[in-house]
């Protein structure tokens, strides 16, 4: 996963990942405080934390997958959604499967 | 020593093994494994023990998952199972082979990767995909996918793959350059003049018969055929058969001669087993002739279908024949196919059935 920005120095959002995203990393949570500005950001930084958890949140396009929603805020967000200081990160399984 | 057999199935909803001893009378079910993910092909390295499942999932796309405990604990991995950005992106692995010490990896849409470090990352195979062909392959009704990996058991360099609807590709060079490997199989949906083309065959599947690294069969969707060269060359080995249609084809664990295929009545006839009556075909002469095994499998009002991965052998003696249906029913076999029994039911459609025999 690129990361464009270093995002040390970026103030914490709060992230909420689905459950059966949080299953496939053992030790992983379902929400977790991390630093970032933007989506991308928050993918990269779960990435570190959980290695592999990016490949299951994105594409090679690069993009999000199709099946997965990402809400900022409570507004349907793309990896380039900038965030603000404390803002809330929701990740979505969409409806999907058979 | 005590032998202890296998049955390592891909569903729909995740990987299922199955559990025997060397007589193979009653089995012992275990699953669903792989957080239920599509499971499009689960194989085991005999080398190793390993056994790896090859999947994706709609939310969560491709991965190549792995247990080292016969599917007691699993871990999972795509690292570097990508294509370059902007390139449509990997659906779903289709296939996995060990190949002296490495792993081979097919996916959708089609190409091939290889991993050197037992699963934990992988590298695109880029030269299949830089094949002049690549513009003209056409996804067959699974998809565009590389669903047959077929290597050569002496020189690692070569390979066989197989892509629908694409054809057969094979590689000398470690996979730095390949070749097509079609000619005499039939394309019978192209116009009358076009069905010999060098390329865009919808092969089903691909095997080597054992100890005869020249010798390939492959079930296509036009035909079932024979090559004594590598797949240089194709002959139709069909006559005698009911249909010129099916998906799986598995060799004998010893016989070179010894085949066994599943033809279905048609592709545009339901794609059911003919007549409603469920047979697997046993060639013991290379494709010459064809004997229909019948005992213990339903003769009537039977609509299943089996896919193309989805028929395996086991080498015990005499050797085992398994093959699963797309309605999640498993039969099995303790004596090279002439008769039968089903050893598991009301699964998840069934995509893949391979086996592994443990001295324990």
């Amino acid at each position: 996963m690129p990361n464009d920005q270093p995002t040390r120095a970026a103030p914490p959002v709060v992230v909420t990942l689905p459950a059966n995203l949080v299953r496939l990393f053992p030790g992983a949570l379902r929400q977790v405080e991390l630093p970032a500005s933007t989506v991308r950001d928050v993918i990269d930084a779960l990435d570190a934390r959980w290695p592999g958890m990016g490949d299951r949140l994105c594409d090679s396009r690069p993009a999000i997958r199709r099946h997965i929603n990402v809400f900022v805020e409570g507004r349907r967000a793309t990896l380039e959604t900038r965030l603000s200081p404390g803002a809330e990160v929701t990740v979505l399984t969409a409806i999907s499967g058979g | 020593m005590a032998t202890k057999i296998l049955i390592l199935l891909g569903t729909k909803k995740g990987a299922f093994i199955l559990e025997s001893d060397a007589l193979r009378r009653s089995w012992a079910l275990r699953g669903p494994f792989c957080e239920t993910w599509p499971m499009n092909h689960v194989i085991a390295d005999p080398a190793t023990g390993a056994i790896y499942a090859g999947g994706g999932d709609a939310w969560f796309g491709p991965a190549v998952w792995k247990s080292t405990d016969l599917g007691a604990t699993w871990t999972h991995s795509s690292a570097g199972l990508a294509y370059e950005a902007g390139e449509d992106p990997i659906k779903a692995v289709w296939s996995v082979a060990p190949a002296a010490g490495s792993l081979y990896a097919g996916v959708e849409p089609a190409g091939l990767f290889r991993s050197d470090d037992g699963g934990q990352s992988w590298r695109h195979v880029a030269g299949l995909r830089d094949h002049p062909s690549r513009p003209h392959w056409t996804p067959g009704g699974g998809g565009l996918i590389l669903h047959s990996l077929v290597p050569h058991p002496d020189d690692d360099r070569q390979l066989w793959v197989a892509i629908s609807a694409a054809g057969v590709f094979h590689t000398a060079d470690g996979g730095d350059t390949w070749e097509p490997r079609n000619r005499g199989t039939r394309a019978d949906f192209m116009p009358e003049e076009q069905r010999y083309p060098e390329i865009g065959q919808c092969v089903h599947c691909l095997v080597m018969a054992q100890g005869m690294p020249e010798r390939l069969y492959q079930q296509n969707h036009c035909g079932m055929y024979r090559s004594a060269d590598g797949g240089l060359n194709w002959d139709s080995i069909e006559a005698g058969l009911p249909s010129t249609f099916g998906f799986p084809a598995a060799v004998h664990p010893r016989d070179p001669d010894t085949l066994y295929l599943l033809p279905l009545n048609g592709d545009i006839k339901g794609r059911y087993v003919p007549d409603a009556r469920a047979a697997v075909w046993r060639t013991r002469d290379r494709g010459d002739s064809w004997e229909a095994l019948r005992e213990g499998l339903p003769q009537r009002n039977t609509f299943f279908g089996v896919l193309r991965q989805a028929m395996a052998t086991d080498r015990l003696e005499p050797a085992g024949v398994y093959f699963g249906t797309n309605t999640g029913t498993l039969f099995a076999s303790a004596d090279e196919g002439d008769s039968w029994h089903c050893i598991a039911q009301h699964l998840p459609a069934i995509y893949s059935v391979e086996t592994l025999v443990v001295e324990a």
